[in-house]
């Protein structure tokens, strides 16, 4: 409600004002208009100033710093001479020709879409059960949130031990099961897979937490009505819960896109891009551009690369959430 | 109420990095002290740092200075000296990892020791290659690392095995120690300049080099850690263990031979029943003397502009790395003094240390031939180890098919 009346400008004129205004003399009612009209600016600016500053500071600087990067020769020379060339966009056409850029985007991909609609679906099922009322539902609940506030380094190391393949107690359980160790992050082939289940179990609680949300914002009388008109089960899933959850889902989405095309302390922490590369995402590259080789143009262009691909996701929500808006 | 709170709140928020700010700008001013040398080291571990420290105190003394010591963890140095140097703000005495020093000698942060007479003589070669930098040494270790085989006695005595010598041995050896959950013998070929840095005793000793990479030499000594993994005497875990995964096997009994450096000897002490010993790196030929790389820390002198100051930081370097530091800090830290002429004392204090102190006379720097190239050579090596041991490439195009990505 609160933003409704901040973003309607005019309006909080006071309930008597408006009969007032019609009453005055022209000129005494323009100047009255202006200074209010002024001082509503000012108000109005007064409440932009610290979040434009903020972005300024924090958002639009180190963009702008990064393209710039992007655009140099820029090294640990760099560092003490405060020099790096223009090479224009030299870095850019590394990046594109280096052997390993086109299988990394295809791994951000797949690692991308793997989590998300892991996560998602996870999350869903979990969200939809919890809305169950029944005993230790809030502990189990909270209890589920265990993997978000675990540092990632710490998680991925403990992942690392639990996926090795000799003595590793994933591989021993399934042992007892009579299945064949996997070679979970020393084959090229399974390691991405392997890879993206952590990032799955991490991604769950997030998933869990909004959609759950977003499921207790949906009147119960819709699926009191709906099961008067049949409407159960699945039945009241696709047609009360979807088209109610939509908005949140394309929240849940897109900021899942975002933080999974993202993702380094995991990757980093399990195989380091390894076996034999089969784990190198966009992400790494940067990483290992800038902070292991110290090419920081380069590891630039490779983020930059990245951005524009987490940009274009969010103009597709913004676009999505437009058309809703207008229906 | 709800609205004061907000506003506390907000203008918290506002202070912070203001008070942050005026801390950092207070670290900055103590610099100006002329007495006061501030440090910058990544021992932030114990024992090491307490260890380091005592020497710092003891050099301090020695020239009526006080110290301000900084320590940062191993992986965050080089950020740190990278944000410090474009702040102007880089401490009076910086240690380096040795394969480090030519890359921060290249952007010229760095004084020559030269500069104020500082005695480079006695070192030994391979150290003094590794801070050197177009003519000019940087920087002084006082002890220094290499790497070994280490091998678990009990294992080893019961199935009748004497330490392996010889790749043939070696992989000998490691076949008959295999059994059950136990692997015959564990090194780290992950994909970080570990890997590479636990491939070249084997590169290096049967006369590769990495200046070319693509030779018969190094080919062969890819071909003996894929027979060793193919041949199950290895885990394919080697792929993603780091040294320290590999000391953890080698303790738990799942492996009787590591390849290691003698850092790992304070964490194998903690385990006494694990009776263990060492021996050089096994050689692929019997005339062939075992190369192995050379690990450690140096100590540089930055340019921080105030030319006295430099000139302590550099007599402080110097007894950093005296005789009596390097004997002290050799025996606690077990590691090698650089000083030729103190082997034979050494090794009388620390026999356990003997083996180390032979591989280190003949050890050689990563940086001595490719000086601020190495990391690309590096990742070349690593990208190769593990192309090959999964199968992506033969031993004799990994590298060429690893050094194209």
């Amino acid at each position: 409600m609160t933003t409704t009346r901040l973003t309607s400008g005019p309006a909080p004129a006071s309930p008597d004002g408006a009969p007032r205004r019609g009453t005055l003399p022209g000129r005494t009612r323009k100047q009255q208009f202006r200074r209010q009209f002024s001082k509503e600016n000012i108000t109005k600016i007064l409440f932009v100033v610290p979040a434009a500053l903020y972005i300024v500071l924090f958002f639009g600087y180190p963009v702008v710093k990064n393209v710039v990067m992007s655009l140099q020769d820029y090294t640990t020379k760099t560092f003490f001479t405060g020099e790096a060339p223009w090479v224009g966009i030299q870095n850019y056409v590394t990046v594109i020709t280096s052997n390993l850029f086109w299988p990394s985007l295809t791994n951000t991909a797949l690692f991308t879409i793997g989590s998300i609609l892991g996560q998602f679906v996870i999350g869903l099922a979990l969200a939809a059960f919890f809305k169950r009322r029944f005993p230790l539902n809030n502990f189990l609940r909270s209890m589920l949130l265990l993997p978000w506030l675990l540092p990632l380094i710490v998680a991925s190391a403990t992942w690392r031990s639990i996926l090795d393949q000799d003595s590793g107690i994933l591989n021993r359980f399934l042992g007892t099961l009579g299945l064949d160790a996997i070679p979970w992050l020393t084959d090229p082939s399974v390691a991405l897979t392997a890879v993206i289940l952590v990032n799955i179990w991490v991604g769950i609680p997030f998933n869990v937490t909004i959609l759950y949300g977003g499921l207790q914002d949906i009147p119960d009388e819709l699926y009191e009505a709906g099961a008067l008109d049949g409407a159960i089960g699945w039945k009241a899933f696709r047609h009360i819960t979807w088209p109610n959850l939509r908005p949140v889902v394309s929240v849940v989405l897109l900021l899942g896109v975002v933080y999974t095309l993202k993702v380094l302390d995991i990757i980093l922490g399990l195989t380091n891009g390894g076996p034999a590369n089969a784990t190198q995402t966009l992400a790494i590259r940067s990483y290992q551009e800038s902070f292991v080789n110290f090419e920081f143009g380069v590891g630039a262009a490779f983020s930059n690369i990245l951005i524009l691909i987490s940009l274009l996701f969010a103009i597709i929500y913004l676009r999505a959430n437009r058309r809703q808006v207008d229906e | 109420m709800k609205k004061r709170q907000l506003t506390t709140l907000l203008a918290i928020a506002a202070i912070t990095p203001l008070a942050l700010t005026a801390c950092s700008g207070g670290g900055a001013q103590t610099g100006g002290d002329p007495d006061t040398l501030t440090i910058l080291d990544y021992y932030n571990n114990e024992p090491d740092k307490t260890l380091i420290q005592a020497a710092l105190d003891t050099c301090a003394e020695e020239l009526d200075v006080t110290i301000e010591r900084e320590t940062v963890p191993g992986k965050d140095l080089i950020q740190k000296v990278l944000q410090r140097s474009s702040s102007k703000t880089l401490p009076d005495v910086l240690m380096l990892d040795n394969p480090d020093l030519q890359e921060i000698a290249a952007t010229g942060g760095l004084a020559p020791l030269s500069d104020y007479d500082v005695d480079t003589s006695g070192f030994a070669d391979g150290i003094l290659e590794a801070a050197t930098y177009e003519d000019e040494v940087y920087g002084l270790a006082p002890t220094v690392n290499t790497l070994g085989l280490f091998y678990n006695e009990t294992l080893l005595a019961e199935a009748g095995i004497e330490p392996p010598t010889t790749w043939d041995e070696l992989k000998t050896a490691a076949a008959a120690l295999t059994t059950g959950d136990q692997y015959g013998l564990a090194f780290s070929a992950i994909a970080t300049y570990e890997g590479s840095w636990q491939f070249l005793p084997f590169m290096w000793t049967n006369g590769g080099d990495e200046t070319d990479l693509n030779t018969p030499e190094v080919a062969e000594a890819l071909q003996l850690w894929v027979d060793l993994v193919d041949s199950g005497s290895a885990s394919k875990s080697v792929l993603n263990w780091s040294q320290a995964d590999v000391k953890d096997q080698f303790v738990a009994g799942n492996a009787a031979m590591m390849i290691n450096g003698p850092w790992q000897i304070p964490g194998l002490a903690e385990t006494p029943d694990v009776k263990w010993g060492t021996v050089q790196v096994p050689v692929n030929d019997e005339s062939q003397t075992p190369i192995a790389p050379l690990g450690g820390e140096v100590w540089t002198v930055p340019v921080t502009g105030d030319d006295e100051k430099q000139a302590k930081a550099a007599s402080f370097v110097e007894c950093i790395s005296s005789d009596d530091n390097q004997l002290e800090l050799a025996t606690e830290r077990y590691t090698v003094p650089t000083k030729t002429e103190l082997a034979g004392e050494y090794v009388e204090a620390v026999p356990t240390m003997e083996a180390f102190t032979e591989q280190v006379a003949n050890a050689r720097s990563r940086t001595g031939q490719l000086g601020e190239e190495w990391p690309e050579a590096a990742t070349v090596i690593y990208t190769a180890i593990q192309l090959a041991l999964t199968g992506q490439a033969s031993v004799e195009d990994a590298f060429e098919q690893a050094a194209a990505g």
